[in-house]
């Protein structure tokens, strides 16, 4: 057993047991109106009475556990794998357990966000330790009573029971005793070998109430007497408000007030990117009313930067990589030397246009300020951040504000960014009274905040014996290029040059899942299929070779890989998907990348039907160390293929006279059924490192998959996303 | 403003609103049935998808002057506890991943199934292509479909 010391004290835990109780309180009755909740799966009995074990567990009478989630769920299933950790642990039967949404409490939990797949890979030894702690103390608690030692008590499944076989007693019959318990400072986490949950399928804690309907989503909130509220932003970049219609959109039926919101923030952060600072507001009672008041409103706009298109854009991008300034680079050997010395060199050029998060649930978010505080609840990536935006927006301290999590619907990046919360505290504050603001789909669609649009040459120079000798790569965005200087083939490569170039648009852009990785590895994956098939080699054995150069010998200081571990993904996939193996009519392509600390490769089977390309099977191939909900891991890699496939093949905003054309999915493709992967299996590496996260790095090698099996399958090359309209341009 | 009577889920209900108010925000909005979704307002995403009947319409493009004397079926009525066939198929695989749109996927396989119980893989494509998964769980859908099918022919 691994002995591991507790990081908080009595007082935090009482601290976080009076904030949990608001969350019990919040999970029964706001959404439900107070009726008890019917769609419990579990294989006990309602408890009359609920003891507080720790922040994380409540445990009832009858030995059903309560086990608080602490960080948003947008889809990525952390609100069932993240108290499987602490079930774990507290070694409780899976049936016996409910899982509530835990509040913001920064006092208590630890980094309460979903971002960067991040939640479980942080989180993993603070809920190992909350379930170990609550096991501990109904140990002691059971100790205690009878007299005897801990040493010769067990805990499992929920019960207690002496060594000697005498007496035993059900954490429920003991749960009243454990809350006397001082915390342990020090606890014993299971080994490895003798987890019983972890590592198994668990459905996904809400299911039963995702298919009925149940009100679960920060839509679907609703306080008594609040209000709704929608606004209207400029119609382009580069605008803002000046005046509009007040008086006549106020006379509108069912519309109760208009203004304009100043939601600036001082000293803003990274999460309060936003499109727009001033907004008109209008407040009313019916969404279809206010809809209507929207299409009304005649305002004054101004002009206060030049509105861009999308040619601009490419100019911007393309003057960027000749002159562009460099905010990041790395250097081994001498690149351009090699580069003349080489008998062969591959140069090409990628490119990918601004795409919009689109989550299915527009954002949205319910506010109520009074003179003293501030109730926000609502769906939302950052609700510390949230936090903090909402204190100096009203300037308040931050313990007048309470921010409470309700299910997501689609993240993406998307709400990290606070603003629309930010928005409801300003209208809440304005009428003084409880407010949802909700955004329309185009609202959502045209505000900003998209995955920024990027550039990148890369360039290989083989040997006359089709060694890699020298590799460059330039990327510019706008803003951030994408370009990770450390990474693969970094450390693979005697001359290697990596540039990464900044520029300016007006545009708004923001962390879109697997930022940056969305596209580099669509352009690195492709661009070194054609390098390994310019040296007549297998595509995996050829990025093997580098690996293998990685592990014995490799170049430079450092490299953010482990390239046992990138090289073993590519092995796995190899295997599963009986790679070398050719059917007729079937196309393959084969890519890997590593981000987000995970390792994930996928080939790609493409048949053709009419001429048009059908993914007819995926294998992936994933290392995340321990896996915690197996089949929950599988669903989100199938998610991020079928993403990766669907921006790459179909998704772009195309912009004119400061605006994107696209605001709604009449014009903006997502992929749809037909256009899915028929097939889409998902293999682990089995090892014992500690979790990495499984929200992001599904999608980047998918991209790059699908360009490499689409040149197998029709000859061409694909440089330029959307491929479904890609322009023929030189790469 | 006008007065309609409207059979929902079984039930018979009265709102009064402008008669160009789509379903959508008057189950959502006036008879607190949230479980139908908004996600375009144009009919492009299916996330609102209801029952007309037996038909599964897009409820954001569906005045409530003219539903009439039809019933109307949400996915809180579609059963009494959850149990329709497509429903446990649903739970079954697991298909959900944020969940937003799947009330909308739900209604429209439970209809679509209605009148094809025993659909191909390309007719379930057909059926299914006007409902969006921005999470992209198409492939565990279109199993959950097959999955109720052969339950229901069982």
């Amino acid at each position: 057993m691994t002995k591991i010391k507790t990081q908080y004290n009595r007082r935090s835990f009482i601290k976080v047991s009076a904030a949990a109780s608001g969350g019990m309180l919040i999970g029964f009755s706001w959404l439900n109106g107070c009726k008890p909740n019917t769609s419990l799966d579990t294989g006990v009995a309602i408890p009359k009475e609920w003891f507080d074990i720790n922040g994380y567990i409540k445990i009832g009478d009858t030995g059903m556990v309560t086990i608080f989630s602490p960080n948003p769920e947008i889809g990525q299933n952390v609100k069932t794998s993240m108290p499987m950790i602490v079930a774990e642990e507290l070694d409780v039967p899976w049936e016996n357990v409910v899982v509530e949404q835990a509040p913001l409490n920064t006092g208590f939990y630890q980094n309460q966000f979903a971002g960067g797949s991040l939640s479980i890979r942080l989180s993993w030894n603070a809920l190992r330790m909350a379930g170990a702690t609550g096991r501990r103390m109904l140990l002691e608690a059971a100790a205690k009573e009878w007299g005897v030692e801990v040493s010769s008590l067990t805990a499992s499944e929920g019960v207690i029971k002496e060594n000697s076989g005498e007496r035993s007693v059900s954490y429920g019959e003991i749960a009243s005793k454990a809350v006397g318990i001082e915390i342990p400072e020090e606890v014993d986490l299971k080994d490895l070998k003798d987890f019983k949950l972890i590592g198994t399928s668990k459905k996904n804690v809400d299911g039963r109430k995702i298919v009925t309907g149940e009100p679960l989503y920060g839509l679907d909130f609703h306080r008594e007497g609040m209000k709704l509220a929608m606004i209207q932003h400029p119609p382009a970049f580069g605008m803002t408000v000046k005046d509009f219609n007040k008086e006549e959109i106020k006379n509108m039926p069912g519309v109760t007030d208009a203004f304009i919101i100043d939601t600036t923030i001082d000293e803003p952060g990274w999460f309060d990117e936003k499109g727009f600072n001033h907004l008109i507001a209008i407040v009313g009672d019916s969404t279809w009313e206010l809809m209507q008041a929207k299409k009304a409103i005649k305002a004054e706009w101004e002009t206060v930067s030049e509105p861009e298109n999308s040619d601009i854009h490419i100019e911007k991008l393309e003057k960027a990589l000749v002159s562009g300034e460099v905010e990041e680079s790395r250097k081994d050997g001498n690149a351009d030397a090699a580069f003349k010395k080489a008998a062969k060199i591959i140069e090409r050029t990628y490119s990918a246009p601004f795409i919009a998060h689109n989550t299915l649930e527009p954002m949205n978010f319910f506010a109520n300020v009074t003179e003293n505080s501030a109730e926000l609840v609502g769906p939302t990536q950052t609700p510390e951040s949230l936090e903090g935006s909402v204190s100096k927006l009203l300037n308040m301290p931050l313990e007048n504000i309470t921010v409470d999590m309700t299910r997501i619907g689609g993240g993406f990046g998307r709400r990290l960014y606070v603003h629309f919360g930010v928005e409801a505290a300003a209208i809440s504050k304005k009428i003084g009274g409880p407010v949802k603001l909700i955004y329309t789909r185009e609202d959502d669609m045209s505000q900003g905040t998209y995955r920024p649009t990027y550039r990148s040459t890369y360039k290989a120079g083989l040997d006359e014996n089709n060694n890699l000798i020298a590799f460059s790569v330039k990327g510019a965005g706008l803003p951030e290029g994408p370009v990770f200087p450390n990474r693969f083939p970094a450390g693979t490569v005697e001359n290697y040059s990596a540039e990464k170039i900044k520029a300016e648009t007006n545009v708004t852009t923001g962390a879109w899942r697997a930022p940056r990785s969305n596209f580099t590895a669509g352009a690195e994956q492709s661009f070194l299929d054609e390098v390994a098939e310019a040296a007549g080699k297998d595509p995996i054995d050829f990025r093997l070779e580098l690996f293998n150069r990685a592990i014995n010998d490799p170049i430079g200081e450092k490299h953010d890989y482990e390239a046992e571990r990138y090289a073993g993904v590519l092995k796995l996939v190899k295997e599963k998907a009986n790679w070398g193996e050719t059917k007729p009519g079937v196309h393959r392509g084969v890519a890997a990348y590593f981000c987000h600390a995970s390792y994930v490769a996928e080939v790609m089977d493409i048949i053709m039907e009419n001429g048009q390309p059908i993914v007819d099977k995926v294998w992936c191939a994933v290392d995340c160390g321990i896996v915690v909900n197996k089949d929950g891991a599988k669903n989100i890699i199938e998610g991020g293929v079928v993403d990766g496939i669907g921006h790459a093949m179909y998704s772009q905003l195309t912009f004119e006279n400061g605006t994107a054309k696209e605001s709604n999915f009449d014009k903006y493709q997502l992929i749809r059924h037909s256009q899915a992967p028929k097939k889409i299996e998902v293999f682990f590496v089995e090892n014992e490192i500690d979790p990495t996260g499984l929200g992001e790095p599904g999608l980047p090698p998918a991209m790059a998959a699908l360009a490499n099996a689409l040149y197998k399958a029709t000859g061409q090359r694909h440089y330029h996303q959307p491929f479904s309209t890609e322009r023929k341009l030189v790469g | 403003m006008a007065n309609f009577n409207l059979k929902v889920n079984g039930k018979n209900e009265q709102v009064d609103v402008d008669p160009a108010t789509p379903m959508l925000w008057v189950l959502r909005d006036h008879l607190k049935l949230v479980g139908t979704k908004y996600g375009c307002g144009i009919a492009q995403c299916g996330a609102c998808t209801i029952h007309l009947g037996d038909n599964a319409v897009r409820s954001c493009q569906l005045p409530v002057s003219a539903v009439n004397d039809q019933d109307i079926t949400t996915i809180e009525g579609l059963s009494e506890n959850g149990d329709h066939p497509v429903q446990k198929a649903w739970m079954e695989v697991d298909v959900y991943q944020c969940g937003y749109c799947q009330a909308g996927q739900i209604m429209n396989a439970s209809a679509f199934l209605k009148n094809n119980p025993n659909p191909t893989d390309e007719e379930i494509e057909g059926a299914m292509n006007g409902n969006i998964c921005r999470c992209g769980t198409y492939t565990r859908i279109k199993k959950a479909i097959k999955e109720a099918a052969s339950s229901e022919n069982a």
